[in-house]
């Protein structure tokens, strides 16, 4: 039987790898790939919970994760798309337009 | 038994999400990425939710995976020097997530957990499988969540679809 | 069952939809393909449903789904099908085809083609939803639906200012009418807690005459807005800027007998309170006689038709108010056949001369246009009353009933056939004036003149033969007939139509009938003799009796007393209104103003000196700190992302060791 720490901090570990990998990389679509990891980290979390609760509603919560992170991958690689189309470059570090 | 694969899978995805983050070439990123979400979808079988790796294996690792393969098919890039002194952030970052682990494994090593009553409950589950399960609960007790869902969904799409069409000459 | 009777209204409104979405673009010139196809459906759908109504003795009340529901207020959009809307959607499908089929010649080149199919579209939709709705909520969506098409075709031409008022002025007069229909509806739902006719008419018994009166008082407000009688009658001859096609359809076939079906529909209602009826036979026969007496002297051929339309609806309000509803709704039917005729053959002869349409200018076209001509005279023959033309037997139902039912009077059937003989001089003064005597053509129009193509005669043709044979069905027992569609409507209008009077005689019924038909042929030789054998004599009695000339020409000077007791007086409300606004209120406004500023220059120069240093002094204090601040916005989504796992990095710390 493993216990449920394993389970969450298997979770962490993803979720801070992912972090790091949107904080240091420079390409959007790495960028976007770690975002995906981090919600990767934290479905593992809720399923985890629910399989030690025996209650699926942490299930239901991933599949709604899923759902939203497909939403965010169109419109987040649809944005580099059109940003790389204006600014022929898909480089965080290249884009300063927050600073006005 | 469940030791051995829950260690294995659970190194395996380790090992895969680091490659993803470190390798140069955006295309081995893409690839580890996919093992990721397998050895991740393995992990679920691991916790009993069939549908969900079965849904993480069909929409991540086929869906998503695909729309950022193609993607980077589109967009031709490499990474550039270092412009700008505040991007060094790179140190600082990685110092800030492993505290920010530590600090983590702290509570967890703090924290009460209450008794496992894993396998005793889930009768339901037993007696219809899973996907019966997850799909009864979603259509009823989280259907406006589900609607709101799908809204969204649709919202995301068109979205999409506006930024990326190119902009027709006049 | 005829559970396929939505199929109907359907075709029509595909037919408006895929034109209003891909005339513009697509179709254009293509535009009657879907406009006359969805109308030909329809009629195929509708003599089926005639069918099982007349043989199969089908029918009843077919409810396509609940419309409204909720607490009080229930709907339905249902479709009642017996032998009055059967007979409805016969006249409109069947008239409304042909139409259809003459507007593709007749409109070919417009630049509003496609948009002119689908208003007609619309039209054909809205008018079979208000003849086959099952409760009066249904009726009214049809009843705005027509008049706001009316509206749309009057001002096709919106171009044109005249076209443009003229469908604003129909729009405004309707709505008048409405108004009253609408109260009408508030009552009976208020009493009957339904809308639907069934109900209504069967728990009819517990209105007390009064209530009885004023509900069907309000309804007929709105059937007179409608179908253009005293006092609303005036938006009607305007309406004859629209193309000639639409006057055909909406003018004076379908729309405008709305009303009357309407009345008819109600009967039961109506049949309850007989001061209702004396109100509904009097304005219908002062409105045949009035109208009819304008049209004696109009010099445009338009303009004397509209007159003749709401003489001829005169006529069928007659026959609702002498509680021969039967006779209404057979002349209705009539009137669509020749009175189309007659609009289509005005257009045709508008279309021959290039759209010249005062009959001063017109004159011996007969030789020129031989089958508008003959279609012409067969329609002129049938709205004169002479037999065996369908007018004849309709109008002539209605005189004998107008004398011999218990409602009817002396007087009324006086009127009816005064209104007869003015009738046969003004359509026959007409025909002599545009297609005999001598040519007054304009020259560089006269060598253009040609007959119209075969897609506009042959509708001609079809209305003729209509309107030679449609008044079969009504010939009376007096003339050894079976009047079958007097029995074939009694099955609905049983109610109301009156019990044989045994009281008259049939001599009398044919003694009354000679002295209509002779009154119908002095009116024609009236005009022969005025316009053809001595052309000088109408100059000569219009100097004589200045002032009945004059009256009639200006049409009474009706719209001019509108002008000047309704439009005027509202106007000066309005100028005294904004007088008041002007010199009181904003005189208040303006002393206000100056105190105001005067006070205010006091404040400004305390402002600039105390408050303004404060706040001058305070922004430079900001604006030499954000300086150094500037430098932490860096821009980069790096930096921010950072900074946010920097702040969850202080928060779990916070939680770790201080909580």
């Amino acid at each position: 039987m493993i216990p449920i720490s394993h389970y969450l901090t298997l979770g962490a570990i993803i979720f801070i790898i992912g972090s790091i990998g949107v904080l240091t990389r420079k390409n959007a679509i790495i960028i976007l790939m770690s975002i995906e990891l981090m919600l990767n980290g934290v479905n593992i979390t809720l399923v985890a919970f629910s399989y030690h609760l025996a209650d699926l509603t942490g299930q239901i919560f991933a599949i709604f994760v899923v759902a939203v992170a497909a939403g965010e991958a169109a419109v987040g690689l649809a944005i580099i798309i059109a940003l790389f189309r204006c600014r022929a470059t898909v480089n965080v570090d290249e884009i300063q337009l927050l600073k006005w | 038994m469940h030791q051995i694969f829950f260690w294995g899978f659970a190194l395996l995805a380790v090992f895969s999400a680091l490659m993803v983050i470190t390798r140069r070439n955006v295309v081995h990123s893409a690839l580890f990425l996919i093992s990721t979400f397998f050895w991740v979808a393995a992990i679920y079988i691991l916790l009993e939710a069939e549908l969900l790796a079965a849904i993480q294996i069909l929409v991540y690792a086929g869906a998503i995976m695909v729309l950022i393969v193609f993607t980077i098919l589109l967009i031709h890039v490499e990474e550039t020097k270092i412009i700008n002194p505040w991007q060094r952030q790179r140190p600082i970052a990685i110092l800030l997530g492993v505290f920010l682990l530590g600090e983590i494994f702290l509570i967890l090593s703090r924290a009460l957990f209450p008794e496992s009553i894993a396998g005793t409950a889930l009768q339901q589950v037993a007696q219809e499988g899973n996907t019966e399960a997850v799909g009864k609960l979603l259509y009823t007790k989280y259907l406006f969540p589900f609607e709101v869902a799908s809204i969204l969904l649709l919202a995301a799409m068109i979205g999409a679809i506006v930024m990326a069409k190119r902009e027709i000459e006049k | 069952m005829v559970d396929y009777v939505w199929l109907i209204p359907f075709f029509p409104a595909v037919g408006f939809v895929i034109n209003g979405l891909l005339g513009r673009k697509y179709i254009k010139d293509r535009s009657h393909y879907p406009g006359v196809i969805s109308v030909g459906l329809s009629l195929l759908v509708a003599i089926l449903v005639f069918w099982e109504v007349a043989f199969g003795r089908g029918g009843g009340d077919v409810v396509l789904y609940q419309w409204i529901i909720g607490t009080g207020l229930e709907a339905n959009v249902g479709f009642l099908i017996d032998p009055l809307s059967a007979v409805m959607i016969m006249v409109v499908c069947g008239v409304g085809f042909l139409i259809h089929v003459y507007s593709i010649g007749y409109m070919h080149g417009d630049g509003g083609y496609y948009r002119f199919f689908a208003y007609l579209n619309l039209f054909m939709f809205s008018m079979l939803i208000l003849v086959l709705a099952d409760n009066y909520l249904l009726m009214f969506v049809g009843w705005e639906g027509v008049g706001l098409c009316s509206y749309l075709l009057i001002g096709f031409w919106f171009q044109k200012k005249s076209a443009a008022d003229a469908g604003k002025k129909a729009f405004v007069v309707n709505r008048i009418g409405d108004a009253g229909f609408l109260l009408g509806l508030f009552l009976i739902y208020s009493l009957f807690g339904t809308f639907n006719f069934i109900p209504v008419f069967e728990n009819a018994h517990i209105l007390t005459a009064a209530t009885a009166t004023i509900i069907t008082l309000c309804l007929f407000v709105g059937a007179v807005g409608k179908s253009a009688q005293i006092p609303l009658y005036v938006w009607l001859p305007d309406a004859m800027e629209g193309p000639t096609p639409v006057s055909a359809l909406i003018h004076a076939a379908t729309m405008v007998t709305a009303g009357v079906y309407m009345v008819a529909r109600s009967h039961v209602l109506y049949s309850l309170s007989p001061y209702s009826m004396a109100v509904v036979a009097l304005v219908g026969a002062f409105t045949a006689i009035f109208s009819a007496s304008i049209g004696l002297t109009q010099n445009d051929i338009k303009r004397v038709l509209a007159y003749s339309t709401v003489s001829q609806l005169g006529y069928m309000f007659l026959a609702c108010g002498v509680g021969a509803f039967g006779a209404a709704i057979f002349h209705l039917m009539t009137h669509a056949f020749f009175k189309a005729l007659l609009f289509l053959g005005s257009g045709s002869v508008i279309h021959a001369l290039q759209g010249e349409q005062d009959m001063r200018k017109m004159g011996a076209l007969k030789p020129h246009t031989p089958r508008t001509y003959w279609t012409f005279l067969i329609a002129s023959l049938a709205i004169a009353g002479i037999p065996p033309f369908a007018g004849f037997f309709s109008k002539d139902e209605i005189l004998w009933q107008a004398f011999s039912s218990p409602h009817g009077s002396l007087w009324l059937w006086l009127m009816g056939v005064a209104a007869a003989g003015m009738t046969a001089f003004y359509m026959f003064r007409l025909i002599f004036l545009t297609f005999h005597g001598s040519s007054r053509v304009e020259p560089e129009v006269a060598h253009h003149i040609h007959e119209s193509p075969n897609n506009m005669t042959i509708p001609l043709i079809i209305l003729a033969f209509l309107s030679v044979v449609g008044g079969w069905v009504g010939i009376p027992e007096a003339l050894g007939g079976s009047n079958q569609i007097h029995h074939f409507l009694a099955r609905v209008l049983e109610h109301g139509a009156h019990p044989d009077p045994p009281i008259h005689s049939t001599s009398l019924e044919f003694l009354l009938m000679l002295i209509s038909i002779l009154v119908a042929a002095t009116g024609i030789f009236l005009a022969y003799h005025m316009y053809i054998r001595r052309p000088e004599l109408p100059a000569r009695l219009a100097g004589r009796f200045p002032g009945i000339y004059q009256a009639l020409l200006n049409k009474y000077w009706v719209d001019e007393l509108y002008q000047y007791f309704v439009v005027n007086p509202i106007k000066r409300g309005m100028r005294f209104l904004w007088d008041l606004d002007n010199y009181i209120v904003d005189g208040a406004v303006n002393g206000t103003g100056f105190i105001t500023v005067l006070n205010s220059r006091l404040s400004g120069i305390f402002d600039l000196y105390t408050v303004d240093g404060a706040v001058n002094s305070m922004s430079t204090l900001f604006n030499n700190g954000a300086r150094g601040f500037r430098r932490l916005h860096t821009g980069l989504v790096h930096n921010y992302a950072l900074a946010m796992v920097f702040g969850i990095f202080i928060f779990v710390s916070l939680y770790l060791f201080f909580i």
